[in-house]
């Protein structure tokens, strides 16, 4: 596989940038309120939303979890109608129905985030199932933590992929925290990967670092693309703030927190971008004004859009 | 008598069934270290380690069969499912497994397991959080269904629960945890199978669980300045549920509304007012009108509108008061 280029490199940092500024945005208009119900962000972990996405194309699926946003955003969702969508607006993708938690964009592939963990694992499986079916070289992603491979669901999807060899990449984005467990109280293993020696299926395990990230999705990616089968990802990350926002950690030290947020993927991949003299800081400035405007518009845009109306709760139950 | 919040008193019939048999244990995701993610095993973790505080993977259906057999060999479990929304997740395990082994093993194994979980909206959590599925559980042959409106009742119920040699699916509603009331400070059960009167009235008996007393509580007030008695019964067991009480009520009544936060069609409602057309149609004055939630998924942001209150309650109330056979 080619090497990115300066184009692309950029490309990925401007993503990240999104990733994480949009995820800030959230937080603060979470605690103001404006977002209900639940609200969980990947901050420090946009490194493999981004390196994954870049090999896929809208007719490529991704089913994702409750800490989706990144994904929804690396698969090209419209941030305007996404933010509607959070602030539970008409105009949402989901019609205001959803919000952050099954947050879906069928356009781009984007097959919902999920209230129910290793809900989406054999979703993204049955995507596979269907493009195999239907004969294109489409391919699907599943991603989920590594707290969902406690579930049946995950080892029933994998299971059945290997067999029948379906296009599909399982991606793990090892925070290791699920809830308010350390992985520890929930798994036997240290590496989700070794998982993978139970389905006869090949297993790359990455550490957060999204140019590592992008080659060993490209490849799996490719393999599926091309009928070899699935493949199980393991990106090892820490997950920087509390399962949700307003979670007050007590289960976690502010030393493992502090540790945590020293990893930071997007500061790390900043500086080599400046090392190797693709970016300067004028360069990274104008990225982060840039992004951050299109943010402000989206939230913008979602504050100013109307809720849907009750009497349209009843619509379309059956169609 | 001492005031308690209502989660709090979870807390205490869990660590007082504990103390008293030993065979009492808890398992689920984050009740250990965590003290559960509503904070219903606080401190038990520390009181009684990690043999008897169980934490799990995130994997429902196994661990609450795992329960199920630990129970069918002489231990007492109560399970903790975090959301009502992921006991869809071990259907088997309650539905074929422990709803049957006894009966269907010619009485060999009993499985004496508590199955706790929150429903409800009120957190605009959106569809896969939000969800009342009291009804499938009532449905299903083999299962004691209790829902608990107050902390001296979930206490009460959940030790005659965890005391009770059937499964009981024992279920706890969000919006109720924070809410304070007083208990004694001994030891006391409240049977299964019986309801209670939460408020004595002439016109109309509604009969309801869980949060929806609360709100028929409310309406009852705002009712009785238009000049109309409601009697407001508290079902407690759905299933099964206490006929003697509710057929007393009628009798007097002679009008019914029924009052559940689940969706309407094919609730608990339903089931009541079934029975009462089967067994006692000609003592009923009007036609019964039955509240519940809309029939569509929970809403992320039209959970206010969504989600059944006390003005739904009133105006069922004031419907069948209008009308007469
Ligand atoms: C079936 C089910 N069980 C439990 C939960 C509650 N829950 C939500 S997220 C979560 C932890 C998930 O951990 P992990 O899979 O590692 O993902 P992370 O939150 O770290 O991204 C739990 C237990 C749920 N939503 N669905
Ligand atoms: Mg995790």
């Amino acid at each position: 596989m080619r090497k990115p280029g300066k184009k692309k490199l950029i490309e990925f940092y401007t993503w990240m940038t999104k990733i994480r500024k949009t995820e800030e945005k959230l937080m603060e208009v979470f605690s103001n309120g404006e977002i209900l119900g639940f609200l969980h962000v990947s901050i420090g972990q946009e490194a493999a939303p981004v390196g994954i996405c870049a090999h896929l194309s809208d007719l490529d699926y991704i089913a994702t979890t409750h800490r989706g946003h990144g994904h929804a955003i690396a698969k090209g969702i419209d941030l305007k109608y996404a933010m509607a969508e959070l602030f539970g607006k008409k105009e949402g993708f989901c019609m205001g129905r959803s919000g952050s938690m099954h947050l879906a964009d069928k356009k781009h592939g984007v097959m919902g985030a999920n209230g129910i963990v290793g809900g989406g694992i054999p979703i993204a499986t049955g995507a596979a199932f269907a493009a195999r079916y239907q004969k294109t070289d489409q391919v699907a992603v599943a991603t989920f933590g590594e707290g969902a491979t406690g579930e049946g669901a995950f080892h029933e999807a994998l299971n059945f992929a290997a067999i029948k060899k379906l296009p599909i990449v399982y991606v793990c984005e090892n925070n290791g925290w699920a809830e308010f467990s350390p992985q520890s109280i929930h798994m036997p293993i240290k590496d989700v990967i070794s998982r993978a020696t139970a389905y006869n299926m090949p297993a790359v395990q990455v550490s957060n670092d999204v140019l590592e990230i992008y080659e060993a999705a490209g490849k799996a990616i490719e393999r599926a693309r091309m009928g070899g089968g699935p493949t199980l990802l393991e990106i090892k990350c820490d997950r920087w703030y509390g399962h949700y926002v307003g979670d007050a950690q007590k289960y976690r030290g502010k030393e493992a927190v502090e540790k945590a947020m020293g990893k930071d993927c997007l500061l790390n991949f900043e500086a080599t971008l400046l090392a190797d003299k693709v970016l300067q800081k004028k360069d990274i400035e104008k990225i982060g004004v840039q992004v951050q405007s299109e943010i402000d518009e989206a939230v913008d845009f979602a504050r100013e859009c109307p809720f849907p109306d009750p009497s349209e709760m009843m619509n379309g139950l059956y169609i | 008598m001492k005031d308690i919040r209502y989660i709090f008193a979870i807390k205490e019939a869990m660590e007082e069934e504990m103390e008293r048999d030993e065979n009492v244990f808890l398992i689920g995701e984050d009740v250990g270290i965590a003290g559960g993610s509503f904070g219903a095993s606080r401190g038990l973790y520390d009181k009684f380690g990690p043999e008897r505080v169980v934490d799990t993977p995130i994997s429902e259906l196994g661990f609450t069969s795992i329960a199920a057999g630990a129970a069918s060999c002489g231990l007492r479990p109560i399970v903790e499912i975090m959301f009502m929304d992921f006991v869809t997740c071990c259907m088997d395990s309650i539905v074929n497994q422990i709803a049957k082994m006894r009966y269907m093993f010619g009485n060999q194994y009993s499985v004496p397991i508590v199955v706790r979980m929150p429903e409800g909206g009120g957190l605009n959590a959106g569809p896969q959080h939000s969800q009342c599925l009291e009804a499938w559980f009532a449905h299903v042959p083999g299962l004691k269904v209790v829902m608990a409106s107050t902390p001296y009742d979930v206490k009460g119920l959940l030790k005659s629960s965890i005391r009770d040699d059937n499964p009981v699916i024992f279920i706890e509603n969000k919006t109720l945890h924070a809410m304070k009331g007083s208990i004694p400070e001994e030891d006391f059960t409240i049977p299964l199978g019986k309801a209670d009167i939460k408020r004595e009235g002439s016109d109309v008996t509604i009969v309801t669980a869980s949060r929806m007393v609360h709100e028929s509580l409310k309406a009852a007030d705002v009712l009785a300045e238009e000049g109309i008695s409601v009697e407001v019964i508290d079902l407690m067991t759905i299933q099964p549920w206490d006929r003697e009480t509710v057929f007393n009520s009628i009798g007097k009544t002679h009008r019914l509304v029924t009052a559940h936060e689940a969706v309407k069609q094919f609730g608990f409602g339903a089931e009541i007012s079934a029975v009462v057309a089967e067994e006692m149609l000609d003592e009923l004055d009007a036609p019964i009108v039955r509240v519940g939630a809309p029939f569509v998924p929970a809403s992320y942001s039209l959970e206010k509108f969504y989600v059944p209150g006390a003005d739904d309650v009133k105006n069922a109330v004031r419907k069948t008061m209008e009308r007469s056979f």
